[in-house]
């Protein structure tokens, strides 16, 4: 189960830096969803997959009967899909904005900040 | 908790059972009074005229509290507060020692000039846009990942810094900012993505998220895929630190918003990412990183000669500027690049360094673009005859940025040329002679040299030369408004203030070279670390 799992982190990987290399800006979205999903897959494979049991050590037992799940990646990735969903809402709405204020989705036509011709470095002193 | 159902002798070996002392407090505080400062603006959005002065009470107090927090460190060793009564590893940790306490302390007084002089570029107009309640926010980010001791809180902590900093960056919404907020975005999220693998990677092969443990824990576990996750690492931090080959965003964003933000954002968020990178590599993972050393020393020799080159190149005088800022990034990574006590303490004051003269940097060239109405260097000229302080400031800056002696950032290229000098030639260190320490110091004095030359000719271009680029006539100088005095008082006192600092610094080093050696020797020989977070029984 583990090996399939990190397969699929594998491909969401491929999939999220191959978006990530376009051009364009809703591609390059998917991209970091794909890419952060995939980045919560690992973490979530790391701390063992297992049918439903319950982590809780019985009274009067030091260590649990059966090998459980660790919690502890669970409750990382909640915090982690948080965040992430956070930072792709706000990202979202960026992309838009820039689409409605800059005229472009393709990130080659996006040279506000950086003009395309650029003025050559000054030859005096 | 289920205290009752259990015999009260189990609990010792995972909870705490006594009450945090009083004096730990310190070190969450600074972080409660900028969280719950946030909330208490964001709650009174309507009432927007209060709320610099709130802000700036509430760095004041935080100030305090980092004040109170470094005295403590720097007497008695680092100190620890672990939360919700679970022991390390499984509460989650606040250490500081001298470093984190030192930074945190800089960065809040650095954003309480900020605020200071946010007040002359802000108007009537601004609106409800939560400006201070982001500030504060942001403060929140970067103190929380200077004391964290836990890996995934820094995580959190970086978060917490970036979604603030995207606020802040398109605060006004011209095109310039969206173009430049897009670009710092994605790659500054990409790097956080890559942080969060590398620390999941970290839980696999390691079983514990604190620091304290992970100093323990590494040395047994597998180096190749510990060397691995640490070069993970590396490629994250340097995103963030904005290191040469992945520092495409830096020299894209940090020019567009207003000046005050980009000063905020330089003299604050590279720095996080680069001590973020010491933390890891030279304390948590010091076998990784000697196998990294040749990758690092060439990064950092790449960062050191390249960034001066792109601000020579570059006629917009806030984007010259962020290279400027990479170039710093080169310093520390020299010091990283060669962890000896000297280069560690030379790390760690340049940081300190850093954030004063970058700040300061970015405010002067906010002046002068506002004295100007120019964003490039090629329409400005003759501001000396206008503004005499405002050129001096500039000029001093430029020389404190290249490490001219008199100055702050004398002191800390000092060391890591000493840091150098010993692995050049092998006497301190008892190893063999290797070329990395000659790389670094000939980066290092190229980078002084470059930096020099970068500074000094936009000096001479925007304050000596009487008109703009091109212009024949001696008789037509360039339109220089002189700042209005609400501008004078609160744009000009927190740079002059800042310059002082430096200079002043600069001339009396002794308080600052001795707690940064003693700091590097706490990150070397990280013991009194490890026992200030209690877990001093499993130090390899």
């Amino acid at each position: 189960m583990e090996y399939m799992i990190a397969a699929l982190v594998g491909l969401f990987f491929v999939f999220g830096i191959y978006f990530l290399l376009s051009r364009s800006l809703i591609r390059m979205l998917l991209g970091v969803v794909v890419l952060s999903n995939g980045v919560n897959l690992l973490i979530f494979t790391a701390g063992r997959l297992m049918r439903a049991i319950a982590p809780i050590v019985p009274d009067g037992l030091d260590q649990p009967e059966t090998a459980i799940a660790n919690p502890l990646p669970q409750a990382l990735i909640l915090t982690a899909i948080v965040i992430g969903f956070a930072m792709f809402s706000f990202l979202l709405v960026l992309a838009y904005r820039a689409y409605q204020t800059l005229d472009a989705d393709n990130t080659d036509n996006m040279r506000v900040a950086e003009p395309r011709n650029g003025p050559q470095p000054p030859l005096s002193y | 908790m289920a205290t009752s159902a259990h015999p009260a002798t189990d609990l010792p070996q995972a909870m705490i059972s006594t009450m945090t002392p009083a004096g730990a407090w310190v070190i969450v505080l600074p972080l409660v009074l900028a969280l719950m400062g946030a909330a208490l603006l964001l709650m009174t959005r309507r009432s927007k005229n209060y709320h610099a002065g709130i802000a700036i009470l509430i760095v004041g107090a935080i100030i305090a509290c980092d004040g109170v927090l470094l005295a403590e460190v720097l007497q008695n060793g680092p100190v620890s507060m672990t939360m919700g009564k679970w022991l390390p590893p499984f509460g989650i940790s606040f250490t500081a020692d001298i470093f984190g306490a030192g930074f945190a302390l800089t960065a809040a007084l650095v954003t309480l000039l900020l605020l200071v002089y946010s007040q002359s570029e802000r108007t009537a107009a601004d609106g409800e846009d939560g400006y201070y309640a982001l500030i504060l926010l942001l403060l929140a980010g970067v103190t929380g990942s200077f004391l964290t001791g836990d890996l995934f809180n820094l995580y959190v902590w970086f978060e917490v810094m970036l979604i603030s900093s995207f606020g802040l960056i398109v605060n006004g919404g011209r095109a310039v900012q969206l173009d430049g907020a897009l670009k710092y975005g994605f790659l500054n999220f990409l790097a956080t993505t890559f942080f969060l693998l590398s620390l999941g990677l970290i839980y696999g092969l390691l079983g514990t998220l604190n620091m304290a443990d992970i100093i323990g824990a590494a040395p047994h576990a597998n180096a190749a895929a510990l060397g691995g996750v640490a070069t993970l690492m590396l490629l994250a931090f340097g995103i963030k630190a904005a290191a040469f080959p992945l520092n495409a965003w830096l020299p894209a964003s940090y020019h567009t918003p207003p000046a005050a933000v980009s000063a905020l954002f330089a003299g604050l968020l590279t720095k996080v990412g680069i001590y973020a990178l010491l933390r890891v590599l030279v304390v948590l993972l010091p076998a990784s990183r000697d196998m990294l050393e040749p990758v690092l020393t060439i990064i950092a020799v790449l960062t050191l000669i390249i960034s001066p080159l792109g601000a020579i190149a570059e006629t917009n005088l806030r984007r010259a500027m962020g290279f400027i800022v990479m170039g710093g990034i080169g310093v520390v990574l020299a010091g990283i690049a060669i962890p000896s006590q000297n280069g560690v303490a030379g790390s760690g004051m340049y940081i300190v360094h850093a954030m004063l003269v970058m700040t300061a940097l970015y405010l002067v060239a906010g002046l002068v673009e506002k004295v100007t109405g120019q964003t490039d260097s090629r329409k400005m000229g003759g501001v000396y005859a206008a503004n005499s302080v405002v050129s001096t400031l500039f000029l001093l800056l430029v020389l404190a940025a290249a490490g001219v002696p008199p100055f702050l950032g004398f002191w800390p290229k000092l060391l890591l040329l000493q840091a150098g000098l010993d692995a050049a030639t092998g006497t301190a260190t008892g190893m063999p002679p290797d070329f990395y320490g000659i790389g670094i110091i000939v980066a290092l004095l190229l980078n002084a040299f470059f930096t020099l030359i970068a500074g000094t000719r936009l000096w001479a271009h925007i304050f000596w030369r009487a008109g703009a680029e091109g212009e024949t006539s001696e008789h037509s100088p360039v339109p220089v408004e002189p700042l209005s005095n609400r501008n004078n008082r609160l744009g000009l006192w927190p740079c002059v203030v800042l310059v002082a600092a430096i200079m002043i610094a600069g001339l009396a080093p002794n308080y600052l070279l001795d707690a940064a050696q003693r700091g590097a020797g706490d990150l070397i020989d990280p013991a009194r670390y490890i026992a200030a977070v209690g877990l001093a029984g499993n130090s390899p």
